[in-house]
């Protein structure tokens, strides 16, 4: 187990070099450097560009030095010193405005997925224990239009609703009161009544996936000679179900992390934006509209350390669950 | 690929119109090519039958966009903002008559908001071939007829709406077809050429390459899409003409797209690399591209198409999703993912809620899209069962 996660972690280095060096590329390609923007944006704005401070940034970035040495600024700050820049739009710390956001966006995900297992998983089963029955052709038609549907659509169509019908212009995380206040009991709760809406709409495509992936497996498994076997011992029905095959129809829920979770992240930008969320989602996409691209690419390496991250812990689940793959590496 | 041996049939007298009948219809299934065989499979597939019907289409609106409208896409009128979807009427007092009816308008005194009311006293006459707004017709020749219209030319048609503009939805949308569904087939199409050149190497030669390959595309797949997505759109330049932001963002999506396409045409190439056909063609002398392209390429053509066909939807999703945040395409251009985003607005689209329409031309054209390819999926191979 242990050579098998260390095998793992050891994967997982090459692959965060390789996404840090495509968001340092995302903060590149803009024409022009980050520079040029900033003072040009002072300058429409009338104030005076002070040449020192200028001077000043160019050496805390390395502008004037080749793109390599850029880069292993720009990283080696992050890794070292937990300096991600700073965001000129908002001129703070760049770091500061992630930890600001990220935690909501960890948990907007670990919700959704949380909530994506916990409805698929029952309504899986159900499917397939049940195939052809009039409520397992219900489910398979709305997963076929959970995958359609695009989730902002949705979340647009929830937005809506909830504006016509209840007068809220947004729908977000907090009520108003709670927005800028300080985290307490009542912030919690509060958080908790208002995330099931995104959590819904992020979740849908996902758990249409999930069900079916459970139902062809659950499937495959209800005709093998063992499950006749023990039916024909007199194991009664439900017990026989929960014992063995849907234990082995269980894999895919932690095997399909790999994919649930970047398709999680990938919509919570545009549902955030939608519905109002304070997470990363809103911030990347303001921070791309106005080049402020130290900000636009720590979120974006940020976001993806965050998949493979979570990535990983799903493989050494699986490892954990499922000893084939276990002593695959032994 | 050898055909199997035609079966005999036992001449007896009686039982022989029979017989006949049912070798004829074994032996045809015997010498059946196999798209034959494919298409005969996919024909069983009735969802998948409908869906391709709707995506067939949806492709010839697309194409034949400047006609099917009832307006040319930027035509509007500032006294129909908002206007609200109209019932259109097939039979008039003395039988079959199209017409729709017209509008009152109040202005509200204190909010100088105009709100529309479907007034029954005035008839606004439509029919077939009306002469509209006149376009040129894929460049080549100037005429103002359209498949639908308002009689007199100028009266207010608005089937699904109208914008903020006055503008029709419906024309919006169809010529927003156009744009989203090409992009689809033009995204796809470079995919293809990326996925089936990097999947065939990393399939056909293995070994490092095939592990160089694998872990570029795992590496692909980790990272969520869309804020890689939006993070090369936002380098597009912005003084870009419509049509080179189009190209940009065809590549864009395709350059993170291939990568299942990839998958496919990499297993295909490893499970066939060791069949006897493949192995005769080596002793023979064959070079490798006349292996690849001869041999095996037309052994696994329908799962490829089939992934393809899979792969459109995505791509118009993509697109959708782009355009709406403002990354994408620009209003000039009309796509469904530019249509959505004067739906962005909350306030506007409870005015408005018919803005959302374009979000349910999408999920038709994906909903069809998908089932095509799931029927085309499950009929890709049709020696297996």
């Amino acid at each position: 187990m242990i050579k098998y996660i260390a095998r793992r972690v050891l994967y997982m280095i090459p692959t965060l070099i390789l996404i840090s060096m495509i968001s340092f590329a995302i903060i590149q390609l803009p024409p022009g450097d980050f520079l040029t923007t900033l003072v040009a944006q002072m300058s429409a704005q009338g104030e005076s560009v002070d040449r020192s401070q200028i001077v000043t940034l160019e050496a805390r970035y390395g502008l004037d030095q080749p793109f390599y040495v850029q880069y292993w600024k720009w990283i080696s700050n992050i890794v070292l010193h937990g300096d991600f820049g700073e965001s000129f739009e908002w001129n703070r710390p760049v770091s500061e405005l992630l930890l600001e956001r990220l935690p909501l966006t960890i948990a907007l995900a670990g919700g959704t997925l949380l909530f994506t297992w916990a409805v698929s998983l029952p309504v899986g089963i159900y499917s397939a224990v049940r195939q052809y029955s009039i409520g397992d052709y219900v489910i398979t038609f709305l997963g076929f239009l959970g995958i359609a549907i695009p989730n902002f659509l949705l979340a647009l169509v929830i937005a809506y609703i909830s504006y016509k019908y209840f007068g809220q212009s947004v729908v977000g995380l907090f009520s108003p009161e709670y927005v800028d206040a300080e985290w307490n009991l009542g912030k919690v709760l509060d958080l908790l009544a208002h995330i099931w809406v995104p959590v819904f709409v992020l979740g849908a495509a996902g758990m249409a996936g999930v069900i079916r992936i459970v139902r062809a497996n659950l499937l495959d498994e209800l005709h093998k000679p063992y499950v006749v076997t023990a039916r024909s011992k007199g194991v009664p029905e439900r017990r026989l179900l929960v014992k063995y095959p849907v234990r082995v129809a269980l894999n895919p829920f932690v095997s399909t992390v790999g994919w649930v979770l970047p398709l999680l992240l990938s919509g919570e930008v545009i549902v955030a934006q939608v519905l109002g969320l304070q997470t990363t989602g809103p911030l990347l996409l303001r921070a791309l509209l106005s080049q402020d691209m130290y900000l636009a690419g720590s979120i974006i390496l940020m976001i993806s350390v965050l998949t493979v991250i979570g990535t990983l812990i799903s493989d050494i689940l699986l490892a954990w669950l499922d000893p084939r793959i276990r002593y695959q590496y032994q | 690929m050898t055909e199997p041996p035609q079966p005999q049939i036992q001449e007896e007298p009686e039982a022989r119109q029979q017989a006949t009948e049912r070798g004829e219809r074994e032996a045809e299934i015997y010498v059946a090519s196999q798209w034959k065989l494919v298409w005969w499979r996919f024909r069983k597939h009735r969802l998948a039958v409908v869906g391709t019907v709707i995506v067939i289409l949806i492709y010839l609106i697309a194409l034949f966009a400047e006609f099917v409208a009832p307006f040319t896409p930027d035509a509007f009128d500032a006294d129909y903002t908002y206007a609200p979807p109209q019932r259109l009427h097939f039979f008039d007092k003395d039988g079959f008559g199209l017409y729709v009816y017209g509008y009152s308008t109040k202005l509200n005194e204190e909010t100088l908001v105009r709100t529309f009311q479907v007034d029954e006293s005035k008839k606004v006459p439509v029919r077939l071939f009306a002469h509209g707004n006149s376009y040129k017709m894929w460049g080549l020749f100037e005429t103002d007829l359209h498949l639908l219209g308002p009689v007199e030319k100028g009266e207010p048609m608005y089937l699904l709406g109208a914008n903020d503009q006055g503008q029709d939805m419906l024309s919006r949308i169809i010529f927003g077809a156009r744009v989203s569904m090409s992009i689809g087939l033009v995204g796809v199409a470079l995919s293809f050429i990326f996925g089936v050149f990097l999947g065939g190497i990393s399939g056909y030669y293995a070994g490092a390459t095939d592990t160089v390959i694998q872990r570029l595309i795992e590496l692909l797949m980790s990272i969520p899409t869309l804020p890689l997505w939006l993070g090369l759109s936002a380098a597009l330049p912005p003084e870009w003409s419509p049509l080179r932001i189009y190209f940009g963002i065809t590549i864009i999506l395709s350059l993170i797209g291939w990568t299942d396409l990839a998958r496919v045409v990499r297993g295909r190439f490893l499970s066939l690399r060791g069949e006897d056909f493949v192995m005769a063609a080596e002793l023979d002398g064959s070079s490798k591209p006349r292996i690849i392209l001869r041999h095996m390429l037309p052994s696994f053509a329908s799962h490829v198409i089939a992934s393809l066909t899979l792969a459109v939807p995505a791509m118009i999703l993509a697109e959708t999703a782009l355009s709406f945040l403002g990354l994408g395409l620009q209003p000039p251009i009309v796509s469904w993912g530019v249509l959505l985003q004067e739906a962005q607005n909350i306030r506007s689209l409870a005015t408005a809620p018919w803005l959302l329409l374009p979000g349910f031309a999408v999920i038709i054209a994906v909903l069809a899209l998908n089932f095509m390819g799931d029927g085309l999926r499950d009929s890709a191979d049709p020696y297996a069962r």
